[in-house]
Protein backbone atom coordinates (compact mmCIF):
# COMPACT_ATOMS: atom_id res chain seq x y z
CA UNK A 1 0.00 0.00 0.00
CA UNK A 2 2.41 2.18 0.92
CA UNK A 3 4.77 1.79 -1.61
CA UNK A 4 1.99 2.26 -4.03
CA UNK A 5 1.50 6.62 -2.66
CA UNK A 6 5.55 6.69 -3.16
CA UNK A 7 5.43 5.89 -6.25
CA UNK A 8 2.27 7.87 -7.09
CA UNK A 9 4.19 10.92 -5.55
CA UNK A 10 7.33 10.42 -7.15
CA UNK A 11 5.98 9.91 -10.45
CA UNK A 12 3.85 13.00 -10.21
CA UNK A 13 7.24 14.88 -8.74
CA UNK A 14 8.88 13.91 -11.86
CA UNK A 15 6.39 14.44 -14.16
CA UNK A 16 5.44 18.01 -12.95
CA UNK A 17 9.02 18.73 -12.92
CA UNK A 18 9.04 17.55 -16.35
CA UNK A 19 6.18 20.27 -17.42
CA UNK A 20 8.15 23.11 -15.51
CA UNK A 21 11.23 22.61 -16.91
CA UNK A 22 9.50 22.77 -20.40
CA UNK A 23 7.61 25.96 -19.25
CA UNK A 24 10.96 27.65 -17.75
CA UNK A 25 12.43 26.76 -21.47
CA UNK A 26 9.54 28.51 -22.90
CA UNK A 27 10.10 32.03 -20.54
CA UNK A 28 14.25 31.42 -21.65
CA UNK A 29 13.52 31.39 -25.55
CA UNK A 30 11.65 34.89 -24.64
CA UNK A 31 14.32 35.99 -22.44
CA UNK A 32 16.85 35.20 -24.61
CA UNK A 33 15.82 36.68 -27.38
CA UNK A 34 15.13 40.12 -26.09
CA UNK A 35 18.01 40.22 -24.27
CA UNK A 36 19.71 39.72 -27.55
CA UNK A 37 17.80 42.28 -29.15
CA UNK A 38 18.69 44.81 -26.92
CA UNK A 39 21.23 45.98 -28.98
CA UNK A 40 20.29 46.84 -32.07
CA UNK A 41 17.02 49.22 -30.32
CA UNK A 42 19.49 50.66 -27.73
CA UNK A 43 21.31 52.14 -31.14
CA UNK A 44 18.60 52.78 -33.17
CA UNK A 45 15.11 54.06 -32.52
CA UNK A 46 12.47 51.13 -32.34
CA UNK A 47 9.72 53.27 -34.53
CA UNK A 48 12.86 54.03 -37.15
CA UNK A 49 13.84 50.63 -37.42
CA UNK A 50 10.38 49.06 -38.41
CA UNK A 51 10.10 51.81 -41.02
CA UNK A 52 13.51 52.89 -42.25
CA UNK A 53 13.71 50.63 -45.41
CA UNK A 54 17.16 50.90 -46.35
CA UNK A 55 18.71 47.09 -44.82
CA UNK A 56 22.37 47.72 -45.68
CA UNK A 57 24.19 46.35 -42.15
CA UNK A 58 28.10 47.34 -43.70
CA UNK A 59 26.69 50.74 -42.92
CA UNK A 60 24.69 50.15 -40.20
CA UNK A 61 21.48 50.92 -41.02
CA UNK A 62 18.85 48.07 -40.29
CA UNK A 63 15.90 49.08 -41.93
CA UNK A 64 13.08 46.03 -41.70
CA UNK A 65 10.06 47.53 -43.80
CA UNK A 66 11.15 45.57 -47.09
CA UNK A 67 11.55 42.58 -44.71
CA UNK A 68 8.00 43.02 -43.30
CA UNK A 69 6.27 44.67 -46.47
CA UNK A 70 7.29 41.46 -48.24
CA UNK A 71 5.93 38.93 -45.59
CA UNK A 72 2.44 40.55 -45.87
CA UNK A 73 2.34 40.96 -49.48
CA UNK A 74 3.14 37.14 -49.18
CA UNK A 75 0.80 36.55 -46.55
CA UNK A 76 -2.19 38.69 -48.39
CA UNK A 77 -1.86 36.77 -51.84
CA UNK A 78 -2.40 33.20 -50.14
CA UNK A 79 -4.89 34.72 -47.82
CA UNK A 80 -6.72 36.35 -51.34
CA UNK A 81 -6.11 32.68 -52.76
CA UNK A 82 -6.93 30.00 -49.82
CA UNK A 83 -9.87 31.69 -47.69
CA UNK A 84 -12.24 31.74 -50.41
CA UNK A 85 -11.18 28.16 -51.85
CA UNK A 86 -11.15 26.66 -48.02
CA UNK A 87 -14.38 28.63 -46.67
CA UNK A 88 -16.34 27.25 -49.94
CA UNK A 89 -15.09 23.55 -49.54
CA UNK A 90 -15.63 23.52 -45.94
CA UNK A 91 -19.12 24.51 -46.56
CA UNK A 92 -19.43 22.14 -49.62
CA UNK A 93 -17.93 19.20 -47.46
CA UNK A 94 -20.48 19.95 -44.12
CA UNK A 95 -23.48 20.59 -45.59
CA UNK A 96 -23.39 19.10 -49.17
CA UNK A 97 -21.41 16.20 -49.32
CA UNK A 98 -22.10 12.78 -48.15
CA UNK A 99 -20.51 10.66 -45.39
CA UNK A 100 -18.22 8.75 -47.77
CA UNK A 101 -16.69 11.58 -49.68
CA UNK A 102 -15.81 13.86 -46.46
CA UNK A 103 -14.32 10.40 -44.79
CA UNK A 104 -12.36 10.71 -47.93
CA UNK A 105 -11.27 13.93 -48.58
CA UNK A 106 -10.75 15.09 -44.82
CA UNK A 107 -7.62 12.41 -44.73
CA UNK A 108 -6.26 13.61 -47.75
CA UNK A 109 -6.14 17.13 -46.74
CA UNK A 110 -4.41 15.85 -43.46
CA UNK A 111 -1.85 14.41 -45.68
CA UNK A 112 -1.22 17.86 -47.15
CA UNK A 113 -0.40 18.81 -44.08
CA UNK A 114 2.42 16.32 -43.69
CA UNK A 115 4.07 17.46 -46.46
CA UNK A 116 7.22 18.89 -45.26
CA UNK A 117 7.96 22.73 -45.95
CA UNK A 118 10.82 22.06 -48.35
CA UNK A 119 8.83 19.26 -50.77
CA UNK A 120 6.49 22.83 -51.40
CA UNK A 121 9.63 24.56 -52.95
CA UNK A 122 10.64 22.00 -54.72
CA UNK A 123 6.85 22.02 -56.34
CA UNK A 124 6.86 26.17 -56.76
CA UNK A 125 10.41 25.87 -57.98
CA UNK A 126 9.23 23.48 -60.38
CA UNK A 127 5.43 24.36 -61.50
CA UNK A 128 4.38 28.09 -60.21
CA UNK A 129 7.72 30.01 -60.85
CA UNK A 130 7.66 28.41 -64.83
CA UNK A 131 4.00 29.04 -64.85
CA UNK A 132 4.17 32.60 -63.69
CA UNK A 133 7.26 33.69 -66.05
CA UNK A 134 6.33 32.08 -68.85
CA UNK A 135 2.46 32.46 -69.08
CA UNK A 136 0.85 34.59 -66.22
CA UNK A 137 3.21 37.09 -66.28
CA UNK A 138 3.49 37.76 -70.06
CA UNK A 139 -0.77 37.58 -69.85
CA UNK A 140 -0.39 40.50 -68.07
CA UNK A 141 2.32 42.42 -70.20
CA UNK A 142 4.72 41.84 -67.10
CA UNK A 143 8.21 41.26 -68.11
CA UNK A 144 9.07 38.43 -64.75
CA UNK A 145 11.42 35.06 -63.45
CA UNK A 146 8.70 33.87 -61.88
CA UNK A 147 10.88 34.36 -58.36
CA UNK A 148 8.02 36.67 -57.06
CA UNK A 149 5.59 37.80 -54.46
CA UNK A 150 3.33 36.20 -56.24
CA UNK A 151 4.68 32.60 -56.37
CA UNK A 152 5.31 32.52 -52.54
CA UNK A 153 1.64 33.40 -52.32
CA UNK A 154 0.37 30.85 -54.17
CA UNK A 155 2.63 27.94 -52.47
CA UNK A 156 2.06 29.46 -49.15
CA UNK A 157 -1.51 28.93 -49.90
CA UNK A 158 -1.59 25.63 -50.76
CA UNK A 159 0.55 24.79 -47.21
CA UNK A 160 -2.49 26.94 -45.01
CA UNK A 161 -5.21 24.95 -46.85
CA UNK A 162 -4.87 21.93 -44.03
CA UNK A 163 -5.29 24.10 -41.07
CA UNK A 164 -7.80 25.96 -42.71
CA UNK A 165 -9.94 23.33 -43.37
CA UNK A 166 -9.60 21.14 -40.69
CA UNK A 167 -10.70 24.01 -38.23
CA UNK A 168 -13.35 25.16 -40.62
CA UNK A 169 -15.10 21.86 -40.86
CA UNK A 170 -14.49 21.22 -37.39
CA UNK A 171 -16.62 24.84 -36.46
CA UNK A 172 -19.33 24.48 -39.35
CA UNK A 173 -20.33 20.97 -37.65
CA UNK A 174 -20.87 22.57 -34.58
CA UNK A 175 -23.56 24.83 -36.21
CA UNK A 176 -27.33 23.48 -34.59
CA UNK A 177 -28.90 22.04 -37.07
CA UNK A 178 -32.63 23.16 -35.45
CA UNK A 179 -31.03 26.79 -37.24
CA UNK A 180 -30.28 25.40 -40.49
CA UNK A 181 -33.30 23.26 -40.69
CA UNK A 182 -35.54 26.66 -39.80
CA UNK A 183 -34.06 28.69 -42.48
CA UNK A 184 -34.70 26.02 -45.00
CA UNK A 185 -38.53 25.62 -43.59
CA UNK A 186 -39.16 29.30 -44.66
CA UNK A 187 -37.98 28.27 -48.21
CA UNK A 188 -34.81 29.53 -48.21
CA UNK A 189 -32.12 27.52 -51.20
CA UNK A 190 -29.77 25.75 -49.41
CA UNK A 191 -27.00 28.53 -50.41
CA UNK A 192 -29.25 30.96 -48.87
CA UNK A 193 -29.24 28.99 -46.08
CA UNK A 194 -25.44 28.82 -46.07
CA UNK A 195 -24.78 32.14 -46.61
CA UNK A 196 -27.66 33.93 -44.56
CA UNK A 197 -27.45 31.61 -41.73
CA UNK A 198 -24.53 29.15 -41.25
CA UNK A 199 -21.31 31.66 -42.95
CA UNK A 200 -22.77 34.48 -40.21
CA UNK A 201 -23.25 31.83 -37.11
CA UNK A 202 -19.76 30.44 -38.20
CA UNK A 203 -18.00 33.98 -38.45
CA UNK A 204 -15.84 33.97 -34.82
CA UNK A 205 -14.57 30.59 -36.32
CA UNK A 206 -13.68 31.11 -39.56
CA UNK A 207 -11.87 33.88 -38.31
CA UNK A 208 -10.01 32.20 -35.92
CA UNK A 209 -8.90 29.54 -38.53
CA UNK A 210 -7.94 32.39 -41.03
CA UNK A 211 -5.98 33.82 -38.16
CA UNK A 212 -4.22 30.52 -37.91
CA UNK A 213 -3.59 30.12 -41.38
CA UNK A 214 -2.00 33.74 -41.10
CA UNK A 215 0.55 33.00 -38.25
CA UNK A 216 1.23 29.92 -40.06
CA UNK A 217 1.74 31.58 -43.14
CA UNK A 218 3.82 34.51 -41.41
CA UNK A 219 6.25 32.14 -40.37
CA UNK A 220 7.26 29.35 -43.25
CA UNK A 221 10.25 29.86 -44.32
CA UNK A 222 12.07 27.78 -46.61
CA UNK A 223 9.23 26.89 -49.41
CA UNK A 224 9.01 30.69 -49.55
CA UNK A 225 12.13 31.71 -49.66
CA UNK A 226 13.01 29.38 -52.39
CA UNK A 227 10.46 30.74 -54.89
CA UNK A 228 9.81 34.82 -53.93
CA UNK A 229 13.40 36.24 -54.99
CA UNK A 230 14.98 37.35 -52.01
CA UNK A 231 15.83 41.51 -53.02
CA UNK A 232 15.44 43.69 -50.44
CA UNK A 233 12.92 45.93 -51.28
CA UNK A 234 9.33 46.74 -51.06
CA UNK A 235 7.08 44.80 -53.31
CA UNK A 236 5.07 47.44 -55.38
CA UNK A 237 2.93 44.59 -57.21
CA UNK A 238 2.21 40.94 -57.68
CA UNK A 239 5.28 40.38 -59.70
CA UNK A 240 7.92 41.86 -57.63
CA UNK A 241 10.43 40.16 -56.00
CA UNK A 242 10.00 39.96 -52.52
CA UNK A 243 12.24 39.07 -49.04
CA UNK A 244 10.30 38.01 -46.28
CA UNK A 245 11.45 38.22 -42.40
CA UNK A 246 12.04 34.18 -41.69
CA UNK A 247 14.07 34.43 -45.06
CA UNK A 248 16.31 36.97 -43.76
CA UNK A 249 17.01 34.83 -40.70
CA UNK A 250 17.66 31.57 -42.83
CA UNK A 251 19.97 32.87 -45.59
CA UNK A 252 22.32 35.50 -43.09
CA UNK A 253 22.37 33.68 -39.96
CA UNK A 254 25.83 32.12 -39.43
CA UNK A 255 27.81 34.57 -41.48
CA UNK A 256 26.94 37.56 -39.58
CA UNK A 257 29.24 37.43 -36.58
CA UNK A 258 31.76 40.16 -37.66
CA UNK A 259 29.39 42.90 -38.26
CA UNK A 260 28.59 44.88 -35.16
CA UNK A 261 24.48 44.43 -34.53
CA UNK A 262 23.84 42.21 -37.46
CA UNK A 263 23.37 39.31 -35.23
CA UNK A 264 20.85 41.59 -32.68
CA UNK A 265 19.16 42.54 -35.99
CA UNK A 266 18.63 38.83 -36.60
CA UNK A 267 17.58 38.12 -33.18
CA UNK A 268 15.42 41.03 -33.38
CA UNK A 269 13.81 39.28 -36.53
CA UNK A 270 13.13 36.09 -34.46
CA UNK A 271 11.23 37.98 -31.50
CA UNK A 272 9.20 39.98 -34.30
CA UNK A 273 8.10 36.60 -35.55
CA UNK A 274 7.87 34.91 -31.87
CA UNK A 275 5.86 38.00 -30.82
CA UNK A 276 3.07 38.09 -34.10
CA UNK A 277 2.81 34.22 -34.72
CA UNK A 278 2.10 34.17 -30.29
CA UNK A 279 -0.11 36.49 -30.38
CA UNK A 280 -2.32 35.47 -33.32
CA UNK A 281 -2.36 32.35 -32.15
CA UNK A 282 -3.36 33.24 -28.83
CA UNK A 283 -6.28 35.18 -30.30
CA UNK A 284 -7.82 32.59 -32.59
CA UNK A 285 -7.18 29.70 -29.65
CA UNK A 286 -9.00 32.38 -27.27
CA UNK A 287 -11.74 32.30 -29.82
CA UNK A 288 -12.00 28.37 -30.44
CA UNK A 289 -11.65 27.20 -26.59
CA UNK A 290 -14.65 29.70 -26.14
CA UNK A 291 -16.33 28.37 -29.17
CA UNK A 292 -15.58 24.95 -27.81
CA UNK A 293 -17.24 25.74 -24.21
CA UNK A 294 -19.97 26.93 -25.75
CA UNK A 295 -21.02 23.63 -27.70
CA UNK A 296 -20.07 21.23 -25.22
CA UNK B 1 -41.52 32.65 -60.75
CA UNK B 2 -38.61 33.98 -62.48
CA UNK B 3 -37.33 34.70 -58.86
CA UNK B 4 -37.29 31.42 -57.81
CA UNK B 5 -36.06 30.20 -61.18
CA UNK B 6 -32.98 32.76 -60.50
CA UNK B 7 -32.14 31.47 -56.60
CA UNK B 8 -32.10 27.80 -57.96
CA UNK B 9 -29.65 28.99 -60.78
CA UNK B 10 -27.74 30.78 -58.05
CA UNK B 11 -28.24 27.76 -55.71
CA UNK B 12 -26.29 25.68 -58.38
CA UNK B 13 -23.55 27.88 -59.22
CA UNK B 14 -22.45 27.86 -55.62
CA UNK B 15 -22.69 24.19 -55.86
CA UNK B 16 -20.27 23.84 -58.66
CA UNK B 17 -18.09 26.76 -57.56
CA UNK B 18 -17.92 24.71 -54.21
CA UNK B 19 -16.95 21.61 -55.78
CA UNK B 20 -14.06 23.28 -57.69
CA UNK B 21 -12.77 24.38 -54.84
CA UNK B 22 -12.75 20.93 -53.44
CA UNK B 23 -10.82 19.83 -56.58
CA UNK B 24 -8.74 22.23 -56.34
CA UNK B 25 -7.65 21.39 -52.54
CA UNK B 26 -7.86 18.02 -52.92
CA UNK B 27 -6.00 18.09 -56.49
CA UNK B 28 -3.33 20.44 -55.10
CA UNK B 29 -2.36 17.19 -52.88
CA UNK B 30 -1.79 14.96 -56.12
CA UNK B 31 -0.66 17.49 -58.32
CA UNK B 32 2.53 18.50 -55.49
CA UNK B 33 2.88 14.52 -55.30
CA UNK B 34 3.08 14.11 -59.30
CA UNK B 35 5.20 17.21 -59.98
CA UNK B 36 7.77 15.21 -57.67
CA UNK B 37 7.07 11.95 -58.91
CA UNK B 38 7.35 13.35 -62.75
CA UNK B 39 10.75 15.17 -62.40
CA UNK B 40 12.71 12.88 -59.83
CA UNK B 41 11.95 9.42 -60.98
CA UNK B 42 14.14 9.83 -64.27
CA UNK B 43 17.19 10.62 -61.68
CA UNK B 44 16.36 8.25 -59.38
CA UNK B 45 18.78 5.28 -59.22
CA UNK B 46 19.69 2.67 -56.87
CA UNK B 47 23.39 4.52 -56.34
CA UNK B 48 21.37 8.03 -54.75
CA UNK B 49 20.33 5.71 -52.14
CA UNK B 50 23.11 3.12 -50.94
CA UNK B 51 25.84 5.91 -51.50
CA UNK B 52 27.82 8.94 -50.11
CA UNK B 53 28.71 11.59 -52.16
CA UNK B 54 31.93 11.02 -54.01
CA UNK B 55 34.89 13.89 -55.53
CA UNK B 56 33.02 16.34 -57.56
CA UNK B 57 29.44 14.98 -56.45
CA UNK B 58 28.33 18.38 -56.76
CA UNK B 59 29.25 19.04 -59.90
CA UNK B 60 27.36 16.02 -61.49
CA UNK B 61 29.86 13.61 -60.66
CA UNK B 62 29.20 10.25 -59.19
CA UNK B 63 27.52 9.53 -55.54
CA UNK B 64 24.14 9.64 -53.91
CA UNK B 65 22.87 10.89 -50.37
CA UNK B 66 23.34 8.21 -48.24
CA UNK B 67 24.68 10.61 -45.93
CA UNK B 68 21.52 12.64 -45.78
CA UNK B 69 19.26 9.78 -45.29
CA UNK B 70 20.71 8.51 -42.63
CA UNK B 71 21.67 11.67 -41.12
CA UNK B 72 17.90 12.68 -41.04
CA UNK B 73 16.81 9.33 -39.70
CA UNK B 74 19.10 9.48 -36.96
CA UNK B 75 18.09 13.22 -36.42
CA UNK B 76 14.20 12.47 -36.49
CA UNK B 77 14.32 9.15 -34.64
CA UNK B 78 16.46 10.74 -31.36
CA UNK B 79 14.16 13.85 -31.18
CA UNK B 80 11.23 12.23 -31.41
CA UNK B 81 12.45 9.56 -28.83
CA UNK B 82 13.43 12.64 -26.45
CA UNK B 83 9.82 14.44 -27.45
CA UNK B 84 7.87 11.34 -26.52
CA UNK B 85 9.72 10.80 -23.32
CA UNK B 86 9.02 14.56 -22.06
CA UNK B 87 5.77 14.90 -24.11
CA UNK B 88 3.65 12.21 -22.98
CA UNK B 89 4.58 12.78 -19.48
CA UNK B 90 3.44 16.09 -19.66
CA UNK B 91 0.09 15.48 -21.11
CA UNK B 92 -0.45 12.52 -18.59
CA UNK B 93 0.31 15.35 -15.76
CA UNK B 94 -2.34 17.69 -17.34
CA UNK B 95 -5.14 15.44 -17.23
CA UNK B 96 -5.03 13.00 -14.70
CA UNK B 97 -2.81 15.00 -11.73
CA UNK B 98 -3.82 18.86 -12.46
CA UNK B 99 -7.12 19.52 -11.46
CA UNK B 100 -9.67 19.85 -14.50
CA UNK B 101 -10.33 23.63 -15.08
CA UNK B 102 -7.55 25.01 -13.07
CA UNK B 103 -5.16 27.83 -14.16
CA UNK B 104 -1.96 25.87 -14.32
CA UNK B 105 -3.79 23.61 -16.78
CA UNK B 106 -5.75 25.71 -18.72
CA UNK B 107 -2.13 28.09 -18.88
CA UNK B 108 -0.19 25.31 -19.76
CA UNK B 109 -2.52 23.86 -22.65
CA UNK B 110 -2.80 27.50 -23.92
CA UNK B 111 1.19 27.85 -23.92
CA UNK B 112 1.37 24.36 -25.68
CA UNK B 113 -1.53 25.04 -28.43
CA UNK B 114 0.68 28.94 -29.32
CA UNK B 115 3.88 27.04 -29.42
CA UNK B 116 2.59 24.66 -31.74
CA UNK B 117 2.64 27.14 -34.22
CA UNK B 118 5.79 28.95 -33.68
CA UNK B 119 7.80 28.46 -36.92
CA UNK B 120 10.65 25.92 -37.23
CA UNK B 121 13.15 28.87 -37.81
CA UNK B 122 12.70 30.73 -34.43
CA UNK B 123 13.90 27.77 -32.79
CA UNK B 124 16.76 27.24 -35.10
CA UNK B 125 17.83 31.13 -34.37
CA UNK B 126 17.83 30.79 -30.82
CA UNK B 127 19.60 27.46 -30.74
CA UNK B 128 22.39 28.64 -32.87
CA UNK B 129 22.68 31.84 -30.75
CA UNK B 130 22.91 29.50 -27.67
CA UNK B 131 25.32 27.02 -29.74
CA UNK B 132 27.82 30.38 -30.70
CA UNK B 133 27.46 31.18 -26.93
CA UNK B 134 28.21 27.71 -25.20
CA UNK B 135 31.16 27.07 -28.10
CA UNK B 136 29.51 24.34 -29.18
CA UNK B 137 29.48 24.17 -33.73
CA UNK B 138 27.06 22.81 -35.13
CA UNK B 139 26.35 19.39 -34.93
CA UNK B 140 23.82 16.97 -35.26
CA UNK B 141 23.60 17.27 -31.33
CA UNK B 142 22.57 20.93 -31.90
CA UNK B 143 20.19 20.01 -34.75
CA UNK B 144 18.92 16.90 -32.41
CA UNK B 145 17.73 19.82 -29.18
CA UNK B 146 15.88 22.25 -31.77
CA UNK B 147 13.71 19.83 -33.61
CA UNK B 148 13.20 18.33 -29.92
CA UNK B 149 11.93 22.03 -28.93
CA UNK B 150 9.79 21.93 -31.77
CA UNK B 151 8.13 18.30 -31.64
CA UNK B 152 7.58 18.47 -27.87
CA UNK B 153 4.02 20.54 -28.26
CA UNK B 154 2.62 18.43 -31.21
CA UNK B 155 3.53 15.54 -28.88
CA UNK B 156 1.34 17.53 -26.01
CA UNK B 157 -1.32 18.76 -27.76
CA UNK B 158 -1.94 15.17 -29.73
CA UNK B 159 -2.18 13.14 -26.76
CA UNK B 160 -4.08 15.88 -25.36
CA UNK B 161 -6.70 15.26 -27.69
CA UNK B 162 -6.42 11.90 -27.11
CA UNK B 163 -6.98 11.89 -23.44
CA UNK B 164 -10.16 13.97 -24.20
CA UNK B 165 -11.62 10.71 -25.76
CA UNK B 166 -11.43 8.97 -22.16
CA UNK B 167 -14.91 8.29 -20.60
CA UNK B 168 -14.82 9.94 -17.54
CA UNK B 169 -16.83 7.15 -15.83
CA UNK B 170 -13.68 5.07 -16.59
CA UNK B 171 -11.71 7.54 -14.80
CA UNK B 172 -13.59 7.67 -11.92
CA UNK B 173 -14.11 3.99 -11.94
CA UNK B 174 -10.57 3.66 -11.27
CA UNK B 175 -10.40 5.84 -8.93
CA UNK B 176 -13.27 4.59 -6.75
CA UNK B 177 -11.41 0.77 -6.59
CA UNK B 178 -8.65 2.81 -4.89
CA UNK B 179 -6.05 3.03 -7.64
CA UNK B 180 -3.38 5.87 -7.34
CA UNK B 181 -3.90 8.47 -9.79
CA UNK B 182 -0.71 6.97 -11.48
CA UNK B 183 -2.15 3.72 -11.87
CA UNK B 184 -4.84 5.54 -13.37
CA UNK B 185 -2.51 7.32 -15.42
CA UNK B 186 -1.57 3.60 -16.79
CA UNK B 187 -4.69 2.88 -17.67
CA UNK B 188 -5.43 6.26 -19.70
CA UNK B 189 -2.27 5.19 -21.29
CA UNK B 190 -3.35 1.41 -22.28
CA UNK B 191 -6.86 3.10 -23.18
CA UNK B 192 -4.88 5.48 -26.02
CA UNK B 193 -2.07 3.16 -27.30
CA UNK B 194 -2.75 2.88 -30.42
CA UNK B 195 -3.19 7.06 -30.42
CA UNK B 196 0.31 7.11 -28.98
CA UNK B 197 2.01 5.29 -32.03
CA UNK B 198 -0.16 8.11 -34.39
CA UNK B 199 1.47 11.11 -32.32
CA UNK B 200 5.18 9.75 -32.83
CA UNK B 201 4.72 9.33 -36.21
CA UNK B 202 3.09 12.42 -36.66
CA UNK B 203 5.82 13.86 -34.52
CA UNK B 204 8.88 12.01 -36.44
CA UNK B 205 7.11 13.42 -39.95
CA UNK B 206 7.35 16.86 -38.78
CA UNK B 207 10.93 16.13 -37.59
CA UNK B 208 12.38 14.29 -40.74
CA UNK B 209 10.88 17.29 -43.18
CA UNK B 210 11.91 20.15 -40.98
CA UNK B 211 13.98 22.62 -42.64
CA UNK B 212 14.78 25.43 -41.11
CA UNK B 213 15.57 24.12 -37.54
CA UNK B 214 18.17 22.19 -38.84
CA UNK B 215 19.92 24.65 -41.54
CA UNK B 216 21.45 26.95 -39.06
CA UNK B 217 22.33 23.52 -36.38
CA UNK B 218 23.23 20.67 -38.08
CA UNK B 219 25.70 22.26 -40.59
CA UNK B 220 26.56 19.76 -42.98
CA UNK B 221 28.39 16.95 -44.12
CA UNK B 222 29.52 14.33 -46.94
CA UNK B 223 30.69 11.68 -44.19
CA UNK B 224 28.03 9.03 -43.09
CA UNK B 225 26.62 10.79 -39.51
CA UNK B 226 29.02 8.81 -36.83
CA UNK B 227 29.35 11.22 -34.01
CA UNK B 228 27.07 12.98 -32.49
CA UNK B 229 29.40 15.99 -31.89
CA UNK B 230 29.58 16.57 -35.65
CA UNK B 231 28.05 18.08 -38.11
CA UNK B 232 25.43 16.20 -40.22
CA UNK B 233 23.79 16.05 -43.91
CA UNK B 234 19.57 16.11 -43.82
CA UNK B 235 17.84 15.02 -46.19
CA UNK B 236 15.35 18.49 -46.78
CA UNK B 237 18.94 20.65 -46.57
CA UNK B 238 20.62 18.31 -49.45
CA UNK B 239 17.68 18.98 -51.50
CA UNK B 240 17.44 22.74 -50.52
CA UNK B 241 21.50 22.58 -51.47
CA UNK B 242 21.15 20.18 -54.65
CA UNK B 243 18.48 22.67 -56.41
CA UNK B 244 20.43 26.00 -55.85
CA UNK B 245 23.09 24.14 -58.34
CA UNK B 246 22.93 25.56 -62.08
CA UNK B 247 24.28 22.31 -62.96
CA UNK B 248 21.20 20.12 -64.44
CA UNK B 249 22.32 16.65 -63.46
CA UNK B 250 22.83 18.26 -59.72
CA UNK B 251 19.57 19.59 -59.98
CA UNK B 252 17.60 16.34 -61.32
CA UNK B 253 19.35 14.89 -57.96
CA UNK B 254 17.50 17.16 -55.94
CA UNK B 255 14.05 16.26 -57.55
CA UNK B 256 14.96 12.82 -56.84
CA UNK B 257 15.84 13.49 -53.22
CA UNK B 258 12.50 15.17 -52.95
CA UNK B 259 11.11 11.95 -54.34
CA UNK B 260 12.68 9.76 -51.31
CA UNK B 261 11.69 12.45 -48.67
CA UNK B 262 7.78 12.27 -50.51
CA UNK B 263 8.03 8.07 -50.13
CA UNK B 264 9.67 8.60 -46.51
CA UNK B 265 6.21 11.26 -45.69
CA UNK B 266 3.89 9.00 -47.41
CA UNK B 267 4.50 6.25 -45.98
CA UNK B 268 4.44 7.37 -42.89
CA UNK B 269 0.69 9.04 -43.40
CA UNK B 270 -0.38 5.24 -44.23
CA UNK B 271 1.21 4.03 -41.29
CA UNK B 272 -0.74 6.64 -39.24
CA UNK B 273 -4.23 6.35 -41.24
CA UNK B 274 -3.76 2.30 -40.21
CA UNK B 275 -2.92 2.97 -36.75
CA UNK B 276 -5.71 5.77 -36.77
CA UNK B 277 -7.77 3.20 -38.15
CA UNK B 278 -7.56 0.65 -35.64
CA UNK B 279 -8.11 3.29 -32.94
CA UNK B 280 -11.17 3.61 -33.95
CA UNK B 281 -12.25 0.11 -34.13
CA UNK B 282 -10.76 0.25 -30.63
CA UNK B 283 -12.78 3.11 -28.84
CA UNK B 284 -15.85 0.33 -29.68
Amino acid sequence: MNWRLIKDKLVERSFSLLLFSSLIVIALILTGLIVKSVPLVQAEHLGKILTESVWSPLKGSFGFLPFIMGTIWVTLISLIIAVPLCVLASVYLVEYAGDALRSMVLPLVNVLAAIPPVLYGVWGVLFVVPLLGQFVGPLFGVETTGYTVFAGGVVLAVMIFPIMISIMVEVLQTIPQELKNASLSLGATKWETVTKVILIKAKPGLLAAVVLGISRAFGETVAVLMVCGNIPQIPKSFFDAGYPLPALIANNFGEMMSIPLYDSALMFAALLLFVIIFGFNLLSRIILNKLEAKAS
Amino acid sequence: MSNVKKRLFKEKVAKVCMQLAGITITGSLFFIVGTILYKGAPYLTWEMISETPKGGFYIGKDGGILNAILGSLYLATVSTALATAIGVPISIYLNVYVKAGSFLERFSKLLFDVLFGIPSIVYGAIAFSLMVWMGIRASLLGGIITITLLTIPIVVRTIDELLKTVPVDLKNITFSLGATQWETAKMFLRYIKPGIFTAILLAFGRAIGDVAGVLLTTGFSDNLPKYIDEPSATLPLAIFFQLSSPIPEVQGRAYASALILTFIILIIVICTHLLASRQQKHKI
